[in-house]
Order: C-alpha cells, then sequence, then structure tokens
C-alpha cells in the first residue's frame, strides 16, 4: 500500500515551486484550496472551479493541469509549480512586453500553460500553440496579444 | 471545495485495490475508483455524487502500460487522453482522444474514465468500439477478459466493485486506415453534435457514432449501410437514420434535423476521403 488517508485532517508535504511546505487538510481537499488557502498561493485563481476557465493551471509532475481538478493527494510526491515559481519567466516578461493583459485574473494561467507549452514543444507551430491556449478562457479577449506573446517567448526559452 | 469527507487510498497492485474496496464497503462506506477524477469531483463539488471512500488507481503499474503484447496493444486504464494522443502507438485512438475536452483536461482525463463517463459523449470509446477492443478487469471472481462492449457498450457501466485494468486492441485493427470526424456548435472544445471514428477492411467500412443519440453505438447494420457502395452519402444517411438505436438528440446545442444534417456531410466527407473504394 503506497498511501492511506483517513478522512481526518492530515498534512500533506508538497514540493511547491522547488520548495518543501506543508499544510493541514482534508483527503477531500482540492489543491487549489491548499495553494491559496493552506499555503497562501493566490496566483492560481478560483474561477470556474468546473475546469473549463483554465484561470487555475499550475504545472503537476510536468504537466499543466487544473488544479480546481485535482486532490491535494495526488500533487504529493510530484512537483508543483504555480505563477509564483515564473517570476521573471520568458513567458511573463513576453506578456508584459506585448500587453498581453487586460484585466489580468485570466493572466497567471496563461502564462503557466504558455511555460508549459514551451517545456514541452520549445518551436510549437501555430497549429500547437492554438490547441494548447485553447484551455485558457479570456474573457477581455486578448487571445491575438496572448499568442503573440507566446510566439515571442520562444527565443526567450531557445536563449 | 468539496462538502464531504472520504478516506483516500492510493494503492499499487490490483489486489490492494480490491482488498481497499472489500475493506471500505464492509465499513459501510461507498467506494468508487478513482482514475483522473474530474468527473467524480466535478459533480462532488455540486453535490450531484457523494463517497465514503475513493481508491486512486494510478499508482498500480498495469494501469499505466502501454505496450505491446505480441500482436495485443495494451493500454493501461488510467493512462491520460494526451499520453495516447501523444504516444503514436493507436492513431486513430489519438484522433479521438485530442477531441475530448480541452488540452489540459487531457492531461488529467483517462481513458479507463472516459469509456465509463456518466456524459453522454465517451468519444474515446468509439476507435475501441470498431476494434472489437477487450477489457481486463479485476473484480471479487479475480481477473477476467471480455468484450469491452460488453462492459460500457449501449450507455452500459463498469459494475461496482469491478476495476478496469487494461484494454486490449489487436494489431489488425490499429493498423486499419481510419476517419475521424467530430462537429461541434462552435469552438473546437466542446461536446459533438456528432463524432464519427471510421475504418476500413478491404471494402469492408465500420463507423461508431457519438453524440448522434444518447450513448455512444456502432451497429452492424450500420457498418452495411456504410459499406454499400451502390448508395450516395444521401442514401447512406437516410438508411442510418431509420437503423438509429434510439431517437436523435435534440438539445441546447442542435436540434434533431441539424445533427442529421451534419451527419449527412460527414458521410460526404468520408465518400471524398475513401473514395477509390467506392
Amino acid at each position: 500500500m503506497n498511501r492511506s488517508i483517513r478522512q481526518s485532517k492530515t498534512v500533506y508535504r508538497l514540493n511547491v515551486n522547488g520548495e518543501t511546505k506543508e499544510a493541514m487538510g482534508r483527503p477531500a481537499d482540492l489543491l487549489l484550496d491548499t495553494l491559496r488557502t493552506g499555503l497562501g498561493l493566490t496566483g492560481a485563481k478560483k474561477a470556474c472551479k468546473n475546469g473549463d476557465c483554465g484561470a487555475c493551471t499550475v504545472i503537476v509532475g510536468g504537466d499543466a493541469v487544473h488544479a480546481c481538478l485535482m486532490l491535494t493527494a495526488e500533487a504529493e510526491g510530484k512537483p508543483v509549480r504555480t505563477i509564483e515559481g515564473l517570476a521573471d519567466s520568458p513567458v511573463q516578461r513576453a506578456f508584459v512586453d506585448h500587453w498581453a493583459i487586460q484585466c489580468g485574473f485570466c493572466t497567471p494561467g496563461f502564462i503557466v500553460k504558455g511555460h508549459s507549452l514551451l517545456e514541452h514543444h520549445p518551436d510549437a507551430d501555430d497549429e500547437t500553440v492554438e490547441e494548447w491556449l485553447q484551455s485558457n478562457l479570456c474573457r477581455c479577449t486578448g487571445y491575438a496579444e496572448i499568442k503573440d506573446a507566446i510566439q515571442a517567448a520562444k527565443k526567450g526559452f531557445a536563449d | 471545495m468539496i462538502g464531504f469527507n472520504f478516506d483516500y487510498h492510493r494503492p499499487g497492485t490490483p489486489e490492494e485495490a480490491l482488498s481497499c474496496f472489500r475493506e471500505s464497503t464492509g465499513q459501510g462506506l461507498q467506494t468508487v475508483f478513482y482514475s483522473g477524477g474530474t468527473e467524480f469531483l466535478t459533480h462532488a463539488r455540486t453535490g450531484e455524487i457523494s463517497a465514503g471512500a475513493v481508491i486512486d488507481i494510478k499508482d498500480i503499474p498495469e494501469c499505466r502500460e502501454l505496450q505491446w503484447d505480441g500482436e495485443i496493444l495494451m493500454i493501461g486504464a488510467a493512462l491520460t487522453l494526451n499520453e495516447l494522443a501523444g504516444s503514436g502507438e493507436y492513431p486513430l485512438l489519438a484522433l479521438a482522444a485530442k477531441g475530448v475536452a480541452d488540452h489540459t483536461s487531457r492531461n488529467k482525463i483517462t481513458i479507463g474514465g472516459n469509456v465509463n463517463s456518466r456524459l453522454p459523449y465517451r468519444e474515446a470509446l468509439l476507435p475501441l468500439l470498431l476494434a472489437d477492443a477487450a477489457a481486463k478487469v479485476a473484480g471479487p471472481e479475480g481477473e477476467r477478459t471480455l468484450p469491452l462492449s460488453e462492459l460500457v457498450g449501449q450507455g452500459g457501466r463498469l459494475p461496482s466493485g469491478e476495476l478496469l485494468l487494461q484494454i486490449l486492441v489487436s494489431r489488425r485493427a490499429v493498423e486499419r486506415p481510419h476517419f475521424f470526424r467530430k462537429k461541434t456548435r462552435m469552438t473546437k472544445v466542446g461536446y459533438p453534435l456528432v463524432s464519427l471514428a471510421a475504418d476500413r477492411e478491404g471494402s469492408r467500412i465500420s463507423g461508431a457514432f457519438s453524440g448522434l443519440c444518447g450513448q455512444p453505438f456502432r451497429l452492424a447494420q450500420v457498418d452495411e449501410v456504410l459499406s454499400d457502395k451502390s448508395l450516395t452519402p444521401e442514401a447512406q444517411a437516410a438508411e442510418i437514420r431509420s437503423l438509429l438505436p434510439t431517437a436523435v438528440t435534440a438539445d441546447q446545442y442542435a436540434s434533431a434535423e441539424y445533427r442529421l444534417f451534419v451527419l449527412g456531410r460527414m458521410l460526404h466527407e468520408l465518400a471524398e476521403e475513401w473514395e477509390e473504394c467506392r
């Protein structure tokens, strides 16, 4: 048996942005709630809570996931990367340089998804960028600037 | 936030998973096997379902395998749709998997979860129906292998207490020429008005559909119609309409008439793509 957590609270040990962090929680707790409430990492946004909007996107074990659709228990033992861990990253800088921000609420999710995209496909073509970004919604409809920023960030990744 | 508590177990073998299931149900806990968990979490959050114990199968090596055993491709039930789409082992399944939900969700949705979903679409099931895939299942009576369609075809679901370990597909089925189209109402990400997966062996064409009726289906009579070279796509659409297992779906996404129109267009595309065998 690898792991069993009973209904009482437990202490989760998570590797977040390269640091080991502990948070108290229930087996039924969602990763999004643990990050925001347990660890104070509020960059991943709580919006649709249904895996539809992408505002809560984080990278777990190398893949972008909706933190609202993952139990905290599932993230144990895997590296978790949030927007707080991508400060001054090529994608974040490209978003600033290309004004790929309007109200900013969706921005963390887009940056995390874009970072994951370039980790997997450093030379992503337009079709791949389109497919990956379909996971995230921008109610301000700033999609053109966001795609421009991702394309521009490819150079930063290459460097 | 999920408004109820449950035990969480992550076993490393099918035997441990079944032992957990017995123990939890023995304590009176409603127990579910959990793979990607997207559907469970969505409905748990809204209170539509509940559970007293959740058994996460992702650490069971058998459920994470994707490999050939001679002429049989073994597909672990806990493989994500993106893992299958990216593997290149099964091109038609890759196309169908890429049509499900969005890219981020597909990092979590698993093939086992999709074919056993409560949603009426289950598009990853379509290639498996065409392939006459088998299901390797572990349950109270031990392991057994049976046609996947017997378990989850025609609206069926895996019985409670049974764990889908792997889906088994023959090389012959995997390597057939294939066709896949999905039409949604508006955007690429969305539920299908109609999805059609088809494959061909010689001049024999088989098709499986999602979105058209309440459940995905494949029917031998429809395969006959698709293979009949004397019929135009319009005539095929009319014949298929008369053979459908249930009424054509009419909902907020499309009327029944529009779905049938979309089906007709797809059959045209199929005829164009496989013109040489008509």
